[in-house]
C-alpha cells in the first residue's frame, strides 16, 4: 500500500482502523497496554484498601464523601464513553464531520468530569484539611483518584491533539487507528472509574 | 535513501545508532549498554568479595559496602541481565518468526533509550552524594530514612528503565501476535520465541506493580506522603507486597527466555527436533502462571500467618514440576542425537547441573518452616546466584556464542570461548557452592564484616578466589570479542541450524527477508534442508518493501525525562530545582507532540533495487 493510498484512500474499508498492519499493531498493542494498566490500578486499589482506615484522627470515608457529586461525575464519564462509541460508529461509516462532533462532545464531558474532580479535591483540602500528606488514608486516596484523574487529563490532551492535528483533513487509514486507540483507552478509563465509584465511594459510605 | 551499503564515517555511524529503529541495531545498543553495566556490576561484586576475603577486613567502610551490594544487585538485574536478554530478543525474535521488523520500531528505540538514561541516572548517584544503600529490594522501612539522595536515584532511575522495559514487552507481544510470516503458526514457533513471548506477558503484568511501588516511595521521600510512614498510619509491608508481586515474576523474566534459548541450542547441536515441544511450551506457560502466585515466599518471616505461608510454600514447590519437565526434555533431546560440543553447547551443558542445584535449594527455601533458618543468610545468596548466574548468565553466554555470527557476522573464537567457559564454570562453583555452607553455619547476608574464630574464614577466602576466576573469564571473553572482530566473515548458517534466522545472511540485510518465507512446520529451515531444497520457499512475489524512518525523537524524549529526574531528586533541597523538573518534562512532552503531529509513514525499498542487489 503506497503512502498515497494510506493518506488519501480512494475508498474507505469498513474497518479503516484495522486496514493497515500499523493499524492492527496499534489495536493489539493498546489492548496489551491496558492489560498492564489493569495491574497498575489494581496495585493502587490494593494500597487504598489497606490504608483507608488509617485516618490518623482526620476525617474518615464516611465524613468526607458526597455521593451527589460523585454520582454527577459518574454520569459525565459514563456518557462520555457512550459518545466516543458514537464517534467510532461514524468513523466506520466514513462520516468525518459527525465523528469530530461526537469527539468534541466526549471532550466536553471529560472536561466536566475533571472540573468536578478539581472541585472535590479543593473542597477536601481547604474545607476539611484532608490532604495528600495528612494521613496514610489521604495519601492512598489522592494516589488512586489522582492517578485516574491524571489518566483522564492525559486522555483529554491526546484527544484534543488528535482533533486539532486532523481538523483540516479527512479520515484516512493513517489517522483512523489513532482515533480508535484513543477510544479504547477512554473506555478503559471509564471502567476504572466504575470500580472507583463502587470500591472507594459506595463502600466508603456504606461499608 | 539508497539501499546500497556505504562506508560511513564515525560521526555518521554514531548518528545512525542514535536514530536507529532497526531491531538489529537496537539489539547491538542493548548488548553494548547491558555489557557496560555488566562490567560495572561485576567490579562491584569483586569489591564486595575483596572486602570479605578475610575476617574484620577494612577494605571499604560499612556505608560504602551497603552501597556496593545495593548497586551490584540493582545493576546486575535491571541494567545488565534484562537489557542483554532484551538485546538477544531484539536480534533474534523477529528473524525467528520471519518478520521484517518489530511491531513498533519507534517504541523499540524509545524503550532502549529510557533504559539507558535510567541506568546512567542511577549510576550518577556515585558522584552526587552517594549511591542507594537500601539493598536491591529497598525495603521502605530503611529506604525512607536513608539520609543521602541514593534512594531517590534508585526510584527515578528504575522508573525510567522500567518504563523502557514495559515498552519492550508490549512491542514483542504485538510483534508475535501480528507479524508472523505465512505458515508460522503459534505451535511452529521456535522455543526461544515462545519463551520470549511468555516473558513479555510477565513483563506486562509484573512491571506496573513496581511502577506503583516506586511512585509511592517517591511520594513518601520527595513529597511528604505517608504510605509507609507508620507514624501517620502507613504500612511498610505494602512495599514488600508490591515489590515482590513484581519481583518474583521478575526472576522468571530473567530465566524463561534463557530456557527457550537453551532449547534451541540443544536441538541444533544434537541435530534433533526438540523432545516434547508441546510439553515445553505448556511448561513455560505454567511456570509463568505459577510465578505470579508465589511472591509471598519472599516474606515468610514477615508474619503473614501459617495459612498464607503454607499456601505460598506449596505454590513454590509446585513450580519444580514444570521446571523438571524442562530439564528432562533437554536431556531427552540430547539422548540419541549426534551431539556436537562447542562453546555454546558447553554453556548449555554446564547450565543443567548448576541450575538444578539452584532449583533444589529453591525447594528447600520454599519450605516455610525451614526458611526461618535460612532467611537472610548466605544460603539465600548462594541459591539465587545459582539460578541467576548458573541460569541467566550461563544462558546469556550460550546465546551470545550461538547468535554472535547472526548479530555481528563473525564466529567467536572457539578456543577462547572454551577457556571462558571453564574458568567461569569453575570460578562460579568455587564462589557460590561454599556459600550454602557459610549460610547454614549462620553467616548473615549484607554484613560488611564477619568475625574471627567462627570458622567462616576459609569458606569466604575460597569464595573470593572464585570471584577472581570469573573476572578472568569475562576478560577472556572481551578479548575474544576484539579478536573476533578481525576474523573472517561468518556464513549464513554456520551451525547447520533449524530455524528461520539461519536462512538469511549473517548479518541480515536491514529488511531481513527479501521475500517473506513460507513455514511448513516446526524447524522450517530443517524441513527444507531434509527435503533437499536447502533454502526457504518464498511466500510472496518480490515486491517493494515498506520500512519505517529513523528518528532522533526517542533519544530526545528520554533525555528530557532524564533531566527531569534530577529536578525531582534535588527539589527537596532547593525549590529552584523545580525549574529543571519542569524544563525536562516540557522538553519530553514537546518531543511527544512533534511525534504525534508529524506524519511518519515510512519509506519503500524499491523492487528494482532489491533485484539489482540480488545480482
Amino acid at each position: 500500500m503506497s503512502h498515497e493510498d494510506v493518506l488519501n484512500p480512494k475508498s474507505m474499508p469498513h474497518e479503516p482502523e484495522k486496514a493497515t498492519l500499523e493499524g492492527k499493531n496499534k489495536f493489539i498493542g493498546l489492548w496489551f497496554f491496558l492489560g498492564g494498566e489493569t495491574v497498575l490500578f489494581a496495585s493502587l486499589f490494593g494500597t487504598y484498601l489497606a490504608l483507608k482506615d488509617s485516618t490518623h484522627n482526620g476525617p474518615s470515608t464516611h465524613d468526607l464523601y458526597e455521593l451527589g457529586l460523585v454520582f454527577l461525575m459518574t454520569i459525565l464519564l459514563l456518557t462520555s464513553s457512550l459518545t466516543s462509541v458514537y464517534a467510532m460508529y461514524h468513523m466506520k461509516n466514513n462520516d468525518y464531520k459527525k465523528m469530530q462532533l461526537w469527539l468534541a462532545i466526549t471532550a466536553l464531558l471529560g472536561i466536566g468530569f475533571l472540573a468536578c474532580e478539581i472541585y472535590e479535591f479543593s473542597h477536601y483540602i481547604i474545607g476539611e484539611g484532608f490532604t495528600f500528606r495528612s494521613s496514610a488514608f489521604g495519601s492512598a486516596f489522592y494516589a488512586l483518584i489522582g492517578f485516574h484523574g491524571g489518566h483522564v487529563l492525559f486522555g483529554l490532551c491526546w484527544l484534543m491533539s488528535l482533533m486539532v492535528r486532523n481538523a483540516k483533513r479527512g479520515l484516512n487509514l493513517y489517522n483512523a487507528p489513532k482515533f480508535n486507540t484513543f477510544s479504547l483507552y477512554w473506555h478503559f478509563i471509564d471502567v476504572v472509574w466504575v470500580f472507583i465509584f463502587t470500591v472507594v465511594y459506595l463502600m466508603g459510605k456504606v461499608g | 535513501m539508497s539501499t546500497v551499503a556505504q562506508k560511513r564515517g564515525l560521526g555518521a555511524t554514531l548518528w545512525e545508532y542514535l536514530t536507529t529503529i532497526d531491531h538489529k541495531k537496537i539489539a547491538h545498543l542493548y548488548l553494548i549498554g547491558g555489557g557496560l553495566f555488566f562490567i560495572l556490576g561485576g567490579l562491584e561484586a569483586v569489591i564486595i568479595r575483596i572486602q570479605l576475603i578475610k575476617p574484620e577486613n577494612d577494605f571499604i567502610s560499612a556505608g560504602l559496602y551497603n552501597e556496593m551490594i545495593t548497586m551490584h544487585g540493582t545493576t546486575m538485574i535491571f541494567l545488565a541481565a534484562m537489557p542483554i536478554i532484551l538485546g538477544i530478543m531484539n536480534a533474534v525474535l523477529p528473524l525467528q518468526i520471519g518478520a521484517r521488523d518489530v511491531a513498533f520500531p519507534f517504541l523499540n528505540s524509545l524503550g532502549f533509550w529510557l533504559f539507558m538514561f535510567g541506568g546512567i541516572l542511577l549510576n550518577t548517584s556515585w558522584f552526587l552524594g552517594g549511591a542507594p544503600d537500601g539493598g536491591w529490594t529497598s525495603y521502605a522501612s530503611f529506604a525512607l530514612t536513608s539520609p543521602t539522595h541514593g534512594i531517590d536515584f534508585y526510584v527515578m532511575g528504575l522508573q525510567l528503565a522500567g518504563a523502557g522495559t514495559l515498552m519492550g514487552g508490549i512491542n514483542f507481544l504485538a510483534t508475535v501476535v501480528n507479524m508472523r510470516a505465512p505458515g508460522m503458526t503459534y505451535m511452529r514457533m521456535p522455543l526461544f520465541t515462545w519463551a520470549s513471548f511468555i516473558t513479555s506477558v510477565l513483563i506486562l503484568f509484573a512491571f506496573p506493580a513496581f511502577t506503583v511501588a516506586l511512585f509511592l516511595l517517591m511520594f513518601d521521600r520527595m513529597f511528604g506522603t505517608a504510605f509507609f510512614d507508620v507514624a501517620l498510619g502507613g504500612n511498610t509491608v505494602i512495599w514488600q507486597h508490591l515489590f515482590w508481586i513484581f519481583g518474583h515474576p521478575e526472576v522468571y523474566i530473567l530465566i524463561l527466555p534463557i530456557f527457550g534459548l537453551f532449547s534451541d541450542i540443544f536441538s541444533t547441536f544434537s541435530r534433533k527436533r526438540l523432545f516434547g515441544y508441546t510439553a515445553m511450551v505448556f511448561a513455560t506457560m505454567l511456570i509463568a502462571f505459577l510465578g505470579f502466585m508465589v511472591w509471598a515466599h519472599h516474606m515468610f518471616t514477615v508474619g503473614l500467618g501459617p495459612v498464607a505461608n503454607s499456601i505460598f510454600a506449596i505454590g513454590t514447590m509446585a513450580i519444580a514440576v514444570p521446571t523438571g519437565i524442562k530439564i528432562f526434555n533437554w536431556l531427552a533431546t540430547m539422548w540419541g542425537g549426534s551431539v556436537k560440543i562447542n562453546s555454546a553447547m558447553l554453556w548449555a551443558l554446564g547450565f543443567i547441573p548448576s541450575f538444578t542445584i539452584g532449583g533444589m535449594t529453591g525447594v528447600m527455601l520454599g519450605s516455610a518452616v525451614a526458611d526461618f533458618q535460612y532467611h537472610d543468610t548466605y544460603f539465600v545468596v548462594a541459591h539465587f546466584h545459582y539460578v541467576i548466574v548458573g541460569g541467566t548468565v550461563f544462558g546469556i553466554f550460550a546465546g551470545l556464542h550461538y547468535w554472535w555470527p547472526k548479530m555481528f557476522g563473525r564466529i567467536l573464537h572457539e578456543g577462547l570461548g572454551k577457556l571462558t567457559f571453564w574458568t567461569f564454570f569453575i570460578g562460579f562453583h568455587l564462589t557460590f557452592f561454599i556459600q550454602h555452607f557459610l549460610g547454614l553455619m549462620g553467616m548473615p547476608r549484607r554484613y560488611w564484616v564477619f568475625l574471627k574464630g567462627q570458622e567462616l574464614d576459609v569458606g569466604n577466602f575460597i569464595s573470593t578466589i572464585g570471584a577472581f576466576f570469573m573476572s578472568f573469564a569475562v576478560i577472556v571473553f572481551l578479548i575474544n570479542i576484539i579478536i573476533t572482530a578481525r576474523s573472517e566473515k561468518a556464513p549464513a548458517d554456520p551451525w547447520d541450524g533449524r530455524t528461520l534466522e539461519w536462512a538469511i545472511s549473517s548479518p541480515p540485510p536491514f529488511y531481513n527477508f527479501e521475500q517473506l518465507p513460507l513455514t511448513r512446520g516446526l524447524d522450517p529451515l530443517w524441513i527444507e534442508k531434509s527435503e533437499g531444497n536447502g533454502k526457504m520457499i518464498p511466500a510472496e512475489p518480490l515486491d517493494d518493501i515498506h520500512m519505517p524512518n529513523n528518528s532522533i525523537l526517542p533519544f530526545l524524549m528520554s533525555l528530557g525525562f532524564f533531566i527531569a529526574g534530577f529536578g525531582f531528586i534535588f527539589q527537596t533541597d532547593n525549590k529552584l530545582w523545580y525549574i529543571v523538573l519542569y524544563a525536562g518534562m516540557a522538553f519530553a512532552f514537546v518531543c511527544m507532540f512533534i511525534r504525534s503531529f508529524k506524519d511518519d509513514t515510512g519509506y519503500f525499498v524499491k523492487k528494482e533495487d532489491l533485484e539489482r542487489e540480488g545480482e
